[in-house]
């Protein structure tokens, strides 16, 4: 094809009703105050972890929601944990929760005691 | 054989059974200290250290003197059962030993009146039997002071009394038994062989001497077999702290700290917890939300018999980290650490996870003071901007950390749990900071101040800035002009319990302001519910919490409510409240003298 100095990107298509959404409704049990969030993309704008890097927490978690896996438990252990998204998140979510739990949703760990 | 009778045998037998398996126990602990500990122990173990220790023990397991400052009802009851108890040990062994000349053995001192059935001969005999009633009784007013307090506990102004399991509650009925039955054996042989005291006779002579000769045997075997089920089941219910106690105290005496990870001196730590509860009552989960099975009572009791995995993660995780109950503690375990342990991530918490951190350089602030507001600073920016003021206004040169760019202090992962990825934040964090050249670090955030203080080794001193203004106040760098601005202070959990700064902040706002006390004051505060220790309870039950302390802050009808955390101001700012919310530097830098 000619180069016309621009591309079509592929389409991308998520088909939900193909997805697997066990570990999204996993999630939600964990984190009932998720089933609020309105994507508006408070946590990722005040996130500690986004100055230095390209991590973006409200992707992350629409990802995962989704049921798109593919590189998110690496993009996950970028995160702090200092909770500047909890304070700033109008709608409440606990955001801490919700980070840590899908991780261990992913790795499919739970605490270990000695 | 003399000075025997067979219903000594579940005494000794009990007793024999307690000792072995203490001792195994004990040194099992002992194998599970990790080098560090070891370390510590072998460096203090022939120090000065040992005298304290054995004050520390007499005071706190005996007296229980820090019950007592906290609650002089519960203390008293705590005291004469301990207290009493050995009292009637000593005392009883010296009275025995003095009236046996020949064929003593140890159990002769606890049957001492059935052994010796001749009225009391000389005069320090009948002293000494006089001395032994009147512990008996002093035990006894405790044991009834412990069944009020299970029936009613408000009686002994306790709000909640702990829920105790199958096995607790046995024990106890065992304990409670033994000193009504030495009362009774006493009695009745007393009404037979006329060698008892003013209790122990006056009850003895109201028998008749053919009832008596009944009931004798069978009270004193009762009596032998509390004994014994108390001994057998001590090791392995809340008892236990009796004996875990001394050496906790002793440990701690010698610097050993809690790890990152479960070692023996927390098995010490768990087995110290006597359940007494006192964490429950100002615990603001239930306090303020009613929330049960959380406590660290529960949480240690838990972790201690490792049974009901899943109930000690839920627990573990439902905490605010408010320091609250550690500072309850009539032990002073470190609960806050137990916790952390009991939130360990394992393969969860990963190493390298923030390379990204790998191209943060340090500026070059050789000469001037760094400046850490925090991550929370980054969203109330009055604190930081008042802090650069003040700065200019003494003319100090300093270096704002993260005024763009914000690596947290690691304190947040460490409370979760993640112990590695919390170290490493620690170490970007140190390096920073060490090839700086900074001569000291300032930080506005309490949960950061913590962290350096107690968790970072920095080469540096460190300040929190009530510290800070405290002290340019005091040398007079920083001129001020007091108004007459009436102003409530709150004490953030990570600043005061956590690192005991209450006097800074209290100093530096009398210097500006008119200082008015709260009824929830020092050690007393109350958390704002936003603490980080948390990831269970809901934004709406933080509120709840929040919003208990905001009422606490403005019932002296303050001009402004002032804190020293971010966080705090944070959620008092939204708590709806018309009382203005500042933080103490933005106090300050308002009333700077200006010229």
């Amino acid at each position: 094809m000619a180069d016309f100095g621009f591309f079509l990107k592929k389409a991308r298509t998520i088909n939900l009703s193909h997805a697997d959404m066990r570990k999204t409704e996993q999630l939600l049990n964990a984190v009932p105050s998720y089933k609020r969030c309105i994507s508006c993309g408070g946590c990722t704008a005040s996130c500690s972890a986004r100055q230095f890097t390209d991590f973006n927490i409200r992707k992350a978690h629409l990802y995962f929601k989704r049921g798109q896996y593919d590189r998110l438990e690496e993009e996950l252990q970028k995160c702090m944990l200092c909770g500047k998204c909890m304070l700033v998140c109008p709608r409440g979510v606990n955001l801490r929760s919700l980070i840590i739990n899908m991780r261990q949703i992913l790795s499919n760990t739970t605490e270990i005691l000695a | 054989m003399e000075n025997f009778h067979p219903f000594v045998l579940p005494f000794v037998l009990g007793a024999y059974a307690l000792f072995a398996v203490c001792i195994y126990k004990f040194v099992r602990w002992i194998r599970q200290f990790d080098r560090f500990q070891r370390a510590v122990i072998r460096k203090n173990i022939f120090t000065r250290k040992f005298l304290p220790a054995v004050w520390e023990m007499f005071k706190e397991c005996l007296l229980h003197l820090r019950i007592t400052k906290k609650n002089w009802r519960l203390g008293y009851m705590h005291r004469s059962i301990a207290f009493g108890w050995f009292l009637l040990i000593v005392v009883g062994a010296i009275e025995s030993r003095i009236g046996t000349p020949k064929n003593f053995h140890f159990w002769v001192a606890i049957f001492y009146r059935y052994f010796h059935q001749t009225p009391p001969e000389t005069q320090t005999a009948l002293i000494f039997t006089h001395i032994m009633d009147a512990l008996l009784l002093y035990v006894l007013s405790g044991v009834t002071l412990a069944l009020v307090k299970k029936i009613h506990s408000r009686i002994l102004g306790m709000h909640r009394a702990t829920k105790h399991t199958l096995m607790d509650n046995t024990i106890r009925i065992s304990l409670w038994c033994i000193f009504p039955l030495r009362l009774l054996s006493e009695s009745v042989s007393a009404c037979l062989y006329h060698n008892g005291g003013f209790l122990t006779q006056t009850i003895g002579d109201l028998f008749s001497p053919y009832v008596a000769q009944i009931l004798e045997l069978p009270f004193w075997t009762l009596y032998s077999i509390a004994l014994c089920l108390f001994f057998v089941l001590l090791p392995f219910s809340r008892y236990m702290h009796i004996f875990t106690e001394i050496f906790l105290i002793y440990f701690r005496k010698l610097g050993v700290k809690e790890r990152v990870k479960m070692t023996g001196y927390t098995k010490f730590e768990l087995s110290a917890c006597s359940r007494c509860g006192m964490c429950i009552d100002r615990c603001p989960l239930y306090k303020d939300l009613g929330i049960m099975e959380v406590q660290s009572v529960y949480l240690l009791r838990n972790l201690r018999n490792l049974e009901h995995h899943k109930d000690i993660v839920e627990a573990g995780k439902n905490c605010l980290m408010c320091n609250q109950c550690a500072e309850d503690c009539p032990v002073d375990i470190d609960l806050m650490s137990i916790r952390r342990i009991s939130r360990d991530k394992g393969e969860l918490d990963t190493d390298g996870n923030y390379q990204y951190l790998h191209k943060v350089k340090a500026f070059n602030a050789i000469g001037r003071v760094a400046y850490f507001g925090g991550c929370m600073s980054q969203l109330t920016p009055a604190i930081s901007s008042s802090m650069e003021r003040i700065f200019q206004a003494v003319g100090q040169k300093y270096w704002y950390m993260d005024r763009d760019r914000s690596i947290c202090c690691g304190r947040p992962l460490a409370q979760q749990g993640f112990n590695k990825q919390a170290a490493e934040l620690r170490r970007k964090n140190t390096e920073l900071i060490h090839s700086s050249g900074a001569t000291a670090l300032i930080t506005s955030c309490p949960i950061c101040y913590n962290a350096f203080k107690n968790e970072y080794q920095l080469s540096i001193p460190v300040y929190h800035h009530t510290e800070y203004l405290n002290h340019l106040l005091q040398t007079g760098k920083l001129k001020v002009n007091k108004s007459d601005l009436k102003v409530t202070y709150h004490d953030p959990c990570e600043l005061g319990r956590g690192c005991g700064i209450y006097d800074e902040p209290r100093n530096v706002l009398q210097a500006v302001a008119v200082l008015m006390g709260t009824e929830n004051d020092r050690e007393n505060s109350l958390c704002c519910g936003m603490n980080l220790g948390n990831t269970v309870i809901t934004l709406e039950q933080q509120m709840t919490i929040r919003d208990k302390a905001l009422d606490n802050l403005t019932a002296p009808d303050p001009d402004v409510v002032v804190t020293a955390c971010p966080m705090c101001k944070r959620a008092f700012q939204h708590g709806g409240t018309p009382v203005r919310v500042m933080d103490i530097a933005e106090v300050v830098a308002n009333s700077t003298a200006k010229g």
